[in-house]
């Protein structure tokens, strides 16, 4: 079960760059809704909001597609 | 957000100040003339720190702070614009390398780069492709041994002295960056002659023919080579074009406040007619305008704060715009004078024209910045609409 404080933190970051609401499990990057203008602003956005470095290896889209891909990153990034 | 520079601001700015108008800007002109900058500037520029000025310690770099690094770009901007090529896209490859290399392409390039022992580039514009930069038609083809590149690209800066080369290539479909070597087997060099403005920042064209580069090339991940690697790269550039356009209007205001204070016209010195004041009081508030847009980005950058992609893109946006018209009207105030070679005036309006161009045009800008403001209009609509639900 997803902490609901980290999903409420990263609809709030998506918020800032999707022109609608997202769904949970909605490909952000696929439908355009999160443009890749946008991809650094979300990048600094994760690591000033949960205090952790994304690194080369974390490039991986399955990380930043959705919601749920968001929280999932999060949550191993911060358990570590 | 405090605009006054500290004590060790003040003293590096000093330092930027006295190294440009020393070491640049009596040679400003010949440069722009011989459309090349001479090696030994290279060097001494190197020794100073300035090519790794946003290069971390522990790679031997200088580790700039954001405010710190802008002030360098505005000093060596007024000396020469052409100049600021330099320093925009070594700074370009540095800060993607520290953002998205590996530790390996870290600790090979970063202390070289930051010497200025080797020179780098970046690799984005193409002869078919500009502005639809995620779009590139350079392919890279994975095999066992590592990428195959071919493709040409265009108008890279510094091209014909840079030693490796950040280049943006298709792989897989893909937009994906690599570093590549000049020496690599496939790959070559043109050099572009006869450029309107930043004749010498030393423009090339690169050609990639079956050019293979190891595995280990591959900055970042296949698929994040432009958002992430070239958007790191790309934010960099604009925040040193932004602050090099504010040296640049600097020079022309100081050019042009001396010119109406020596010419005379109809008896009197031109300051003395309000027209020529009109233009001077638009330059003041305009060069003012960008300082504070300049510092206001330094500002975000050295918090992290992810404001900084939007702010420095307005920076670029505004300062570029605002120095293009200062030159304009700094030539205009010199009239005939203005046009010859016996003024630096021209070569100002050239470089300033170019500003508009590099690091993503007025027009690309245009779109990012009003697409950010539709979408926090879009945001404080839906916030109150929340609002108003929950007090129903």
């Amino acid at each position: 079960m997803a902490d609901e404080k980290v999903v409420a933190k990263i609809r709030e970051i998506l918020a800032q760059f999707a022109a609608e609401d997202v769904e949970q499990d909605q490909d952000i990057f696929a439908t355009g809704l999160v443009n890749s203008l946008f991809a650094m602003q979300l990048v600094l956005s994760l690591e000033g909001e949960f205090n952790f470095e994304v690194a080369d290896e974390d490039l991986d889209i399955n990380n930043f597609n959705s919601v749920n891909a968001l929280v999932g990153f999060v949550e191993k990034k911060t358990s570590v | 957000m405090d605009i006054e520079l500290n004590a060790e601001q003040r003293l590096d700015q000093e330092e930027f100040r006295e190294f440009a108008q020393a070491e640049i800007a009596p040679f400003a002109d010949q440069y722009d003339r011989d459309e090349a900058l001479p090696s030994a500037l290279i060097k001494k520029m190197g020794a100073a720190g300035y090519l790794g000025a946003v290069v971390p310690s522990e790679y031997g770099g200088r580790n700039m702070g954001a405010i710190e690094f802008g002030l360098l770009c505005e000093e060596i901007g007024r000396s020469s614009a052409s100049v600021i090529s330099l320093l925009t896209v070594q700074g370009m490859v540095c800060q993607a390398l520290t953002r998205w290399g590996s530790t390996a392409q870290k600790e090979q390039w970063l202390p070289r780069l930051a010497s200025g022992e080797k020179m780098a580039a970046f690799g984005l514009t193409e002869p078919n492709i500009g502005s639809d930069a995620s779009n590139v038609e350079t392919a890279a083809v994975q095999g066992e041994e590592g990428f195959v590149l071919n493709g040409h690209k265009q108008w890279i800066s510094c091209g014909q002295l840079a030693d490796v080369f950040l280049i943006i290539a298709q792989c897989e479909g893909k937009p994906s960056a690599f570093l590549v070597e000049k020496d690599c087997p496939g790959f070559s060099v043109e050099p572009i002659t006869g450029m309107l403005g930043f004749r010498s920042a030393m423009l090339a064209k690169l050609h990639m023919e079956d050019c293979a580069i190891p595995p280990e090339s591959l900055v970042g991940r296949v698929g994040f080579g432009f958002s992430h690697v070239a958007g790191a790269a790309l934010d960099h550039g604009r925040y040193c074009v932004g602050w090099g356009c504010l040296g640049l209007a600097e020079a022309c205001i100081d050019a042009a406040l001396d010119y109406a204070g020596k010419r005379k016209q109809f008896g009197v010195p031109l300051k003395n007619h309000q027209l020529i004041q009109q233009m001077l009081a638009e330059m003041i508030t305009n060069t003012k305008a960008t300082r504070l847009l300049c510092y206001h980005s330094g500002f975000l950058k050295e918090k992290g704060d992810p404001a900084l992609i939007m702010e420095t893109s307005i920076t670029k946006y505004f300062a570029s715009r605002s120095v293009a018209k200062i030159a304009d009207d700094t030539l205009q105030i010199h009239g005939a004078n203005g046009c010859s070679s016996e003024y630096p005036v021209q070569r100002y309006l050239r470089d300033a024209k170019i500003m508009e161009i590099i690091e993503g045009s007025t027009q690309i800008q245009q779109i990012i910045i009003a697409k950010s403001g539709l979408m926090e209009h879009a945001l404080e609509r839906r916030r109150a609409r929340k609002r108003q639900a929950q007090n129903t």
